[in-house]
């Protein structure tokens, strides 16, 4: 268990030196949420601090699933992914420590977005512990859904086009600028198996907001079950494309 | 992990393949093979491309899972402790995959690392490795700016961070220049001398020839023949022939060797005569004899013998292009 983390810990750094600044990375991890963040202050200044707790959530999404891209599909493509196969590391390792890269850069992503926010619209923070605690499980949730889609496919372009599949609908169905209770109750049980919904929804409690789906602490647990499940079949992929 | 490999030592054999299949759907890329690779030799897997080694290379690197058969690396099966033969082999894949985005002494302390290695002591083995490979001034050059050449020596390196008793090696010197393939075959040897037990694939049968104690020719997945370089040369049987080159030729002297007893028959090559005779004392009397009454002189005189590639074309029926076309290039 001490050698499956610490392994875990030194393939996160390794993907974090050798790929935060690859150029998908910058544009879909970094540039699109804050495109997205530019383009609706200046079509509502005065909504907007309503719309940050679901944009925050938002570039957690982009920023772990566009690193996931990379570090899975980029290194399997040039053959780095087996390479590491080589080494006395079991799969879950491997993708254990892909997805904390992955979730690593998330945070850093939100939490940069979060102090330019702040200052830049002062408003008040009710719960800190949970907003952090959100921040990072969606970032490991999220992360875990890029690794999904990432030992999915074999280009790069393939795993952002494969994402977007998941990351636009989640955009409009999770409650970032219409609220899950206002959905159409067809849609509504498409929003509740989107992980960005629990997401958004415990980051806006932590702002002050009153939960719309659960107690935030039930959402955490939600977000974790998605980590497992996303997690689980990664591996399981994995395994059977490397066989 | 150093108890049970002298443990282990005291026997023979560090690798044993039984009956190893595997198939890709239909397919069957190894139909059963069997060797075993003795403790400290280079053992060779020669064969044309789509023969087999590089899928055996990945069953016995833990990569790939075999269809059937068994595989014992220091005595632990590859499928049951996985892990645990990882930690008993270094891995030299056929393309050199390192991370281009690291530079060579982050790649090697990277690698040495994840074999559990303090980071104290990888960064010294790290720097021990670099001198080694004459890599010291590359230290801190990003993995994706090296030559072909040096990419290769980084990724043997790399592959003996954790000082493993058993090296597999994956084509080493395909697609590098003359003097990079020299210099990797001379890391190999120098492998060897310390002790390594290397299983080494390859498609040049003069790579083979250099540095393999033992050759197992594969072709289609099944391996023909195994035995020393100079055994399988030995088990062809070739026309005995002699090749001699004449100081200066005059109009006579093809006329005059058409009527030389002793030999069966010759040809020209290049710029020597090539003689197939039968008695070899019979024949170096009659064409001295010659020579002189011609008023010549011989320069050199050689016995021809055959070598690995007489040997490869004769057991296996293939010629040598196609070790050459099918790799698109050869040496």
């Amino acid at each position: 268990m001490k050698d499956a983390l610490r392994s875990v810990f030194f393939i996160a750094l390794k993907d974090m030196k050798a790929y935060y600044f690859k150029p998908p990375n910058i544009s879909w991890g970094i540039l699109f949420p804050l495109v997205f963040i530019l383009s609706f202050y200046l079509r509502s200044p005065v909504d907007f601090a309503h719309l940050i707790p679901g944009l925050l959530s938002l570039s957690l999404l982009f920023s772990t699933t566009s690193m996931e891209a990379i570090v899975i599909t980029f290194e399997r493509m040039t053959g780095a992914l087996e390479r590491l196969m080589l080494y006395p590391v079991s799969v879950t390792t491997i993708v254990v420590g892909k997805i904390s890269g992955g979730a690593c850069f998330g945070i850093t992503v939100t939490i940069v977005f979060f102090l330019g926010l702040i200052i830049l619209f002062p408003f008040h923070l009710e719960n800190p512990l949970l907003f952090l605690a959100t921040v990072v499980i969606s970032s490991f949730t999220f992360s875990s859904l890029g690794a999904f889609v990432s030992v999915s496919v074999k280009q790069v372009f393939e795993a952002q086009t494969l994402a977007n599949l998941f990351r636009f609908p989640m955009i409009f169905l999770s409650g970032v600028f219409i609220p899950v209770h206002s959905l159409p109750s067809m849609i509504k049980p498409i929003a509740y198996l989107m992980p960005l919904t629990y997401s958004i929804d415990s980051i806006k409690v932590s702002f002050g907001y009153q939960p719309q789906i659960m107690h935030p602490l039930l959402s955490l647990l939600v977000l974790t079950v998605f980590a497992f499940v996303f997690l689980e079949l990664s591996v399981k992929i994995l395994k059977g494309r490397m066989s | 992990m150093i108890g049970e490999i002298k443990r282990f030592l005291s026997g023979d054999d560090v690798v044993t393949i039984k009956e190893l299949r595997k198939s890709y759907n239909t397919f069957p890329a190894l139909d059963g093979i069997s060797f075993s690779i003795r403790k400290g030799e280079v053992f060779g897997l020669l064969g044309p491309n789509g023969a087999g080694k590089t899928t055996t290379i990945k069953i016995l690197s833990g990569l790939s899972r075999p269809s059937s058969g068994s595989v014992q690396i220091m005595g632990a099966d590859i499928v049951r402790d996985a892990l645990k033969v990882k930690r008993f082999i270094g891995v030299v894949p056929e393309t050199s995959n390192l991370y281009p985005e690291l530079s060579c002494i982050d790649n090697l302390v990277f690698a040495g690392r994840l074999y559990g290695i303090g980071t104290k002591k990888v960064k010294a083995r790290a720097d021990e490795l670099l001198h080694l490979f004459g890599l010291e001034e590359k230290r801190d050059v990003l993995f994706g700016r090296l030559s072909s050449g040096m990419k290769r020596r980084l990724t043997v390196a790399s592959s003996i961070i954790h000082d493993p008793p058993v090296l597999f090696l994956d084509e080493p010197t395909t697609g590098l220049d003359v003097m990079s393939a020299r210099a990797l075959r001379e890391i190999i040897q120098s492998l060897k001398n310390r002790g390594i037990t290397i299983l080494l694939t390859t498609h040049y049968i003069e790579e083979a020839d250099r540095l393999c104690d033992r050759i197992a020719i594969i072709v289609k997945g099944k391996i023909i023949t195994i035995d020393t370089p100079e055994a399988l040369k030995k088990s062809v049987s070739t026309e005995k022939a002699v090749d001699v080159k004449i100081s200066q030729e005059s109009p006579f002297t093809e006329e005059g060797f058409s009527k030389i007893t002793a030999a069966v028959r010759y040809e020209k090559k290049e710029d020597m005569f090539r003689f197939f005779i039968n008695d070899l004392n019979a024949f170096l009397s009659e064409i001295s004899a010659f020579i002189k009454k011609q008023g010549l002189s011989i320069e050199a005189v050689r016995t021809v013998t055959p070598s690995l590639e007489d040997a490869f074309v004769q057991i296996t029926g293939m010629g040598r292009e196609i070790m050459i076309q099918e790799k698109g290039g050869g040496k």
